[in-house]
């Protein structure tokens, strides 16, 4: 099926193939032969062999790890490969700087993006652009905006703007350059399912233009909605091409992982013990000026439950979890409750002495120390839980044994506890982290992002750990921004919007969409 | 060409390496720069580096030099380790020297065991309270505690001067600025008779012993390197940071309080316009070239203490300036920083000049 934006209709699902498809030019626009890329210690791209058509939304797959990052960069001219050759429209090139990069014509947007919140739309595309922010450039971005669906006003400060906006600035930004590659990197990790319709319409709409588009996601349905072929890659090798709309889901993260996907099982109606966690009419000031105001949270976590709070980034999250975990303390302590018993002036440590564990978004710096040993990583949070301190001093023995503990029964790859935790992958860090928590055997379990840029493999090993300690009657709470995952893994779903907590909703009974209209604000959904 | 190539992970054996060396670039150059002076290389290389430790007597001035900037040494790097800067801890010696001074002249010719412990006790609260300045504004107000604490130095050195010259002023001392000379309660004992080896050295040892039970085996410890590394994952775990820069402070403070007064009852002897040949900043050489570790703090402040050692000497035999002293420090640290680099980076052989753009 295709994606196809059609002028009366809109976004519609076709299977015919669109013509300019069809009429695809013979010579591929790039042509990336046997790159190798080697780091210190690892073997990046493994002599992958690449190929980009005009007109064509070609994906490419990997879990994380698998080399995608490494060959993107060298195709936009910010790494340089040790060998390998690539060809532009049939002419061999030698591209060494993001700027002969986009001189060839190609452009990319990033995950994170690289504005000045203080600056205009229009301030920041100039900058960006090397030109004036004068009333030409202005026009342009109106033009370039209203062809592809993109609204976007070029006097707003960028500070204003949500993440979806945001993002609409680095496209924009790349489209003014009229690119014919355009490198997408995990674009819809940060939107809402209607923005994702959205970005989807204009990237088909390019596609149709003949611009070549390279889309990097792990989200596998995504991948099969919009893009017309795909290039697999596990452990720096391409291990195959496929028709992603000819493939499912679960046939294409098999080919990503080499092991057909472990199934997680749809989420039964669980028995719910007492309140263990609750918050009432909590309200937050934020400490920095973009920080997000918390108001008026009302929300009760039961034993065995698995409640979820959907949002998009930046609606108060961060705050959120800051609450919660006691990094940010509450004027008044009994907005927040664990087990009947106030908490809002208790600190973390404390909190966690309580039976309150928290795992935060960021793995590396926030929830685990890069620089240290997964060993002392353990000893962070579970000094005083597991009793890891002998005769008040710190025992490595113990705190080795826990982290050994959580190694083996999180199956988490690494040479041993004393590897840096920064030298783990994504998800395998994540693994420990959550392995760290789970089995100080928490009576509340708050986790954000649990399988952000995780493998899948990973991320079902987490989801079913989160399950089975809802099953030992712990309560738990999920915030994520991945829809797919709150409604596998939760019992109840609510969304933040801009500081505010909506209704919450027995998962089984609303839909995606609803929940989708949850996250931009429409409470009486 | 050669070019920098970032290393996959630090490298332990250059963090070991790396002072190694800076030592020997900074003997290279010192010898440069003594053949640029027309002194004979091999001269001056013996009276900087051999002369001074080639005696007992020799030896025991470098232990006397060594003590205060292992005690101040150890206490900056805990400090360093949580991302404290204490740039400051010449004045808070100053002070300790100070108060600890005033309890000593206070309880003059009172000939009783608590006078020593007393002075002690001064000395730390003083230097506590020179360091709890920076705390206090950094806490409460956010001001960088590098400007506060190092502009305190200069106000405690000119408290010092206004004090010697007036409120703390010998009375028989024909006007001259220096305090009375501390009677035999108020100094410390000798260890090693014929030398000024007293028994702030031994005091210097059990810090050493107590910094590093306090970095490895403590959760103080393990706070303060996790507050320095990666303060989220701090504040993620309970350690209140605000506990932690004030802990960090007062440690410094307190320390260098201490080896101020090990300065004045130790080998001065009474209170004089000035009471330290910079001990307070280069014990901050001292910290990051013995890698912010009290072990390599003691051997960091052996070596530097020869740099004191070695310039005098010098002075006297090839009639240098004592400035070289300070020139031999500054390069030192200037070599480290630069030998640092090889910590997480190394040197490859490019074949073509290809730029070589970090991973983003």
């Amino acid at each position: 099926m295709y994606l196809k934006l059609d002028r009366e209709h809109g976004l519609v699902m076709t299977d015919n193939v669109p013509d300019t498809l069809a009429t695809s030019v013979i010579v591929p626009l790039v042509d990336m032969r046997a790159i190798s890329k080697s780091y210190p210690g690892c073997l990046a791209n493994d002599a992958i062999d690449l190929q980009l058509k005009a007109g064509r939304v070609h994906a490419l797959l990997g879990e994380n790890g698998a080399g995608k990052s490494t060959l993107v960069k060298i195709l936009y001219g910010l790494l340089a490969s040790d060998t390998g050759t690539i060809r532009w429209a049939g002419n061999l090139v030698h591209i060494d700087s993001p700027s002969a990069a986009r001189a060839l014509g190609i452009a990319m947007v990033f995950q994170h993006f690289s504005l000045f919140d203080s600056l205009s739309v229009l301030e920041n595309i100039a900058l960006g652009m090397d030109q004036d922010a004068d009333n030409d450039l202005r026009q342009r971005i109106i033009e370039v905006s209203a062809r592809y669906g993109l609204p976007l006003d070029p006097d707003r400060s960028v500070y204003t703007l949500s993440v979806g906006e945001r993002q609409r600035i680095e496209i924009v930004r790349c489209l003014l350059q009229q690119p014919k590659l355009l490198i997408m990197d995990e674009p819809t990790s940060v939107l809402t399912p209607q923005e994702v319709a959205d970005l989807f319409a204009t990237l088909s709409r390019l596609a149709e233009e003949g611009v070549a588009i390279l889309y990097i996601s792990h989200k596998l349905e995504e991948i099969r909605q919009l893009c017309h072929e795909a290039t697999i890659l596990r452990g720096g090798r391409k291990v195959a091409s496929a028709n992603p709309q000819e493939e499912s889901a679960s046939s294409l993260a098999a080919l990503m992982m080499g092991s057909d996907l472990p199934v997680a099982r749809v989420a039964e109606v669980r028995k719910t013990g007492p309140v263990l966690f609750s918050m009432d009419n909590l309200t937050h000031q934020a400490g920095t000026t973009h920080g997000i105001n918390l108001q008026g949270l009302t929300l009760q976590v039961a034993a065995g439950e698995i409640v979820g709070i959907a949002g998009v980034a930046g609606n108060g999250q961060d705050e959120f979890m800051q609450v919660i975990s006691g990094e940010s303390l509450l004027a008044a302590p009994n907005r927040l409750m664990l087990k009947n018993q106030p908490i809002g002036h208790i600190n973390a440590a404390g909190r966690r002495r309580m039976g309150l564990c928290c795992v935060p978004e960021e793995r590396l710096g926030h929830a685990a120390v890069p620089g240290l040993t997964l060993t002392e990583n353990v000893f962070l949070t579970a000094h005083h839980t597991k009793a890891l301190r002998h005769f008040g001093l710190i025992s490595h023995r113990r705190s080795r044994e826990f982290a050994l503990e959580i190694i083996q029964r999180f199956n988490v790859q690494c040479h041993g506890a004393h590897s840096l935790a920064s030298s783990l992958s994504g998800g395998n860090l994540q693994k420990f982290i959550v392995g760290r928590e789970i089995l100080q055997s928490p009576t509340v379990l708050v986790i954000s992002q649990p399988t952000w840029g995780v493998d899948a493999g990973a991320a079902a090993a987490i989801h079913s750990a989160i399950r089975a300690l809802a099953q030992q009657g712990a309560a738990v709470l999920l915030v994520s921004q991945d829809l797919d995952e709150l409604m596998l893994v939760t019992d109840r779903i609510g969304a933040l919007c801009a500081g505010q907590l909506s209704q919450m909703h027995r998962t089984a009974d609303i839909t995606v969409r609803q929940v989708g209209l949850l996250m931009g604000g429409e409470i009486a959904a | 060409m050669i070019a920098l190539q970032r290393r996959a992970s630090p490298s332990r054996l250059m963090g070991y390496l790396a002072p190694v060396l800076a030592l020997g670039c900074t003997l290279v150059a010192g010898l440069i720069l003594f053949a640029l002076l027309g002194v004979p290389v091999g001269l001056a290389f013996h009276a900087y580096f051999i002369e001074p430790i080639s005696s007992v007597y020799g030896l025991s001035e470098l232990a006397v030099k060594a003590t205060p900037l292992v005690i101040i040494g150890v206490a900056l790097s805990i400090g360093f380790r949580a991302q404290v800067w204490n740039i400051g801890a010449e004045g808070q010696l100053i002070l300790g020297g100070i108060t600890g001074a005033a309890v000593g002249l206070f309880f003059y010719e009172v000939d009783s065991w608590y006078v020593l412990p007393l002075m002690i006790l001064a000395s730390v609260l003083g230097g506590m309270v020179w360091a709890g300045v920076p705390a206090l504004l950094k806490t409460r107000l956010g001001v960088n505690e590098i400007l506060t604490s190092l502009m305190l130095t200069y106000v405690a050195a000119l408290l010092l001067s206004w004090l010697v010259a007036g409120p703390m002023r010998d009375p028989d001392g024909f006007n001259f600025p220096e305090s009375r000379l501390f009677h035999d309660a108020a100094l410390l004992p000798r260890i090693v008779d014929g030398t000024r080896l007293h028994l702030g050295a031994v005091i210097a040892l059990g810090i050493v012993v107590a910094g590093w039970l306090l970095l490895s085996r403590t959760l103080l410890g393990f706070a303060l390197r996790v507050n320095g590394m990666a303060p989220k994952a701090g504040a993620h775990a309970g350690f209140s940071q605000t506990r932690l820069v004030w802990i960090a402070l007062l440690m410094g403070g307190g320390c260098a309080g201490l080896a101020g007064l090990f300065e004045v009852a130790g080998p001065i002897g009474q209170l004089l316009p000035s009471i330290s040949p910079g001990y307070g900043f280069t014990a901050i050489i001292v910290a990051f070239l013995g890698r912010l570790h009290p072990v390599g703090v003691l051997v960091a402040a052996l070596i530097m203490a020869l740099s004191y050692l070695g310039g005098e000497s010098a002075q006297i035999t090839l009639n240098l300036p004592l400035a070289v002293t300070g020139v031999f420090q500054g390069m030192l640290l200037f070599f480290l920083l630069a030998a640092d680099v090889l910590i997480n980076y190394s040197f490859v052989w490019t074949r073509k000049a290809t730029q070589q753009v970090e991973s983003l």
